[in-house]
């Protein structure tokens, strides 16, 4: 896949950055409107994907090269368990023992948030690692002949 | 009443979509009408009061439908039609009727045993409320969020969340591995490809 | 009318498994393991519906006990909100698995696979 016309690229160069910012947005809102770590991945993977379609899979592994996608995913899993970890200052697995906060802002729910976090980078980079691995595996047997 | 006809609408609508998806010679068709029903999917979800379904099932169908039509675009379907056998006919018919009349059977409430819930009459509204009436009653005092469905996931159930991010990693990990240029074996026998 | 709601879902499940059964496309296999996971989740998010129900978030000025008299079931949404996403992991890992198979043997028809394996 070479990439797609200059009027493609330019608007996904305006696009883009947007898209990603907008999942991150509602990954750190999960606990208040609909949304969460999820679907905030899920957005900043389409983020990556239309960079990914736009320029070409060689391009995107120069900027976010798959091993580097393998550490993100790895250490998006490791935060979560940490989250869970942390929990045992309190007496246990998942004790979810940061103050409450009040209902309704931004910072409240108290492990909520970070857990959001964690899981939104785990499913983000594991979806955006496996998508550069089916696309650069599609070329290889092109390039093979 | 209209809500359920709009449900029963966009259901069939699936069922056609799902239809068209299994039985259409052309597979770039095949998986649009795959990505319909997703669609609907999504819609109803939204009609059903789950919002935090119909976002994120856009997403996933949106994601499916690259990984699908990338897929096939640059690959040649080979494949035949598969010649008519009358004996596997009857026996998906049969099997299908069956699944559909035991089906019945548990929506009517003639099943012995657990039941499924009429429509509109969750277990939570009946006699016997149990866990997720307790949930709703105080998540806002147990966990301080406003979403009770992420209360619920990462709170009182996140080990759920634990397994099913293990899940993921699984899966992703098995395509990593599926999807590796060179296998070990042949990298050692032929150093320079 | 719900009993026709239930009774169409079910039928949905069975064209999924009709495809992962009869067909032998890998991508119609894919496409009817997500159309089964389609059914599946209707199903759960049907169970949970409470007539002229809200969604379980909370609006500003309101408690919780005030929520939980017209809200629709949240344990059912927070399960299928993990499944979707689970779907979505294995749809790729599937489609790794077909994207390799066709690497090695030029075709998606699971027979000729079958026949070239020799």
């Amino acid at each position: 896949m070479k990439g797609m016309t200059s009027i493609v690229r330019d608007v996904t160069r305006l696009v883009a950055g947007v898209v990603m910012v907008y999942g991150v947005y509602v990954s750190c809102t999960g606990h208040l409107t609909p949304g969460g770590g999820f679907a905030g991945g899920v957005i900043i993977m389409a983020g990556v994907v239309m960079l990914v379609l736009a320029f070409g899979g060689e391009r995107a592994n120069e900027l976010l090269a798959e091993s580097r996608c393998h550490v993100l995913d790895g250490s998006g899993a490791l935060a979560f368990a940490l989250v869970a970890l942390l929990g045992f200052f309190a007496g246990g697995f998942f004790v979810n023992f940061l103050p409450r906060g009040r209902v309704h802002q931004l910072v409240s729910g108290g492990m909520i948030l970070p857990a959001n976090l964690a899981i939104s980078l785990k499913v983000a980079a594991g979806l955006i690692g496996i998508f550069l691995a089916l696309v650069l595996a599609t070329r290889q047997p092109s390039s093979q002949e | 009443m209209t809500i359920d006809l709009f449900i029963l609408l966009l259901i069939g609508f699936m069922l056609a979509a799902g239809l068209i998806a299994v039985e259409t010679s052309d597979l770039l068709s095949a998986v649009i009408a795959v990505g319909a029903a997703g669609f609907a999917l999504s819609v109803i979800d939204l009609l059903l009061g789950a919002p935090d379904l119909a976002f994120p099932q856009v997403l996933v169908e949106i994601i499916t439908l690259v990984l699908l039509i990338r897929m096939i675009m640059t690959r040649r379907d080979t494949s035949r039609q598969t010649p008519r056998d009358t004996l596997r006919t009857a026996v998906v018919l049969l099997g299908g009727g069956v699944f559909l009349v035991a089906a019945f059977l548990a929506v009517v409430g003639l099943g012995a045993g657990a039941t499924v819930p009429a429509f509109g009459e969750p277990l939570l509204a009946g006699g016997h409320p149990g866990v997720s009436a307790a949930y709703l009653w105080q998540f806002d005092k147990d966990t301080g969020v406003a979403n009770c469905v992420m209360g619920i996931l990462l709170d009182y159930r996140a080990y759920d969340t634990l397994g099913e991010a293990t899940v993921i990693f699984v899966a992703i990990m098995g395509g990593y591995v599926v999807l590796r240029k060179v296998g070990r074996k042949r990298q050692a026998q032929e150093p320079s490809p | 009318m719900g009993i026709a709601i239930y009774m169409l879902t079910f039928l949905l499940l069975l064209i999924g498994v009709y495809a992962l059964v009869a067909k032998k496309n890998l991508v119609r296999i894919i496409m009817g393991i997500a159309i089964l996971e389609y059914a599946v989740n209707l199903l759960l998010v049907l169970v949970g519906y409470r007539r002229d129900g809200t969604p379980p978030i909370l609006p500003r000025g309101q408690t919780a006990a005030e929520l939980a008299a017209r809200a629709v079931d949240p344990l059912p949404q927070a399960l299928v909100l993990t499944s979707i996403v689970i779907g979505l992991s294995v749809t790729a890992l599937a489609v790794a698995l077909a994207v390799r198979l066709y690497d090695k043997y030029g075709t998606f028809d699971m027979n000729d696979i079958r026949n070239l394996r020799g």
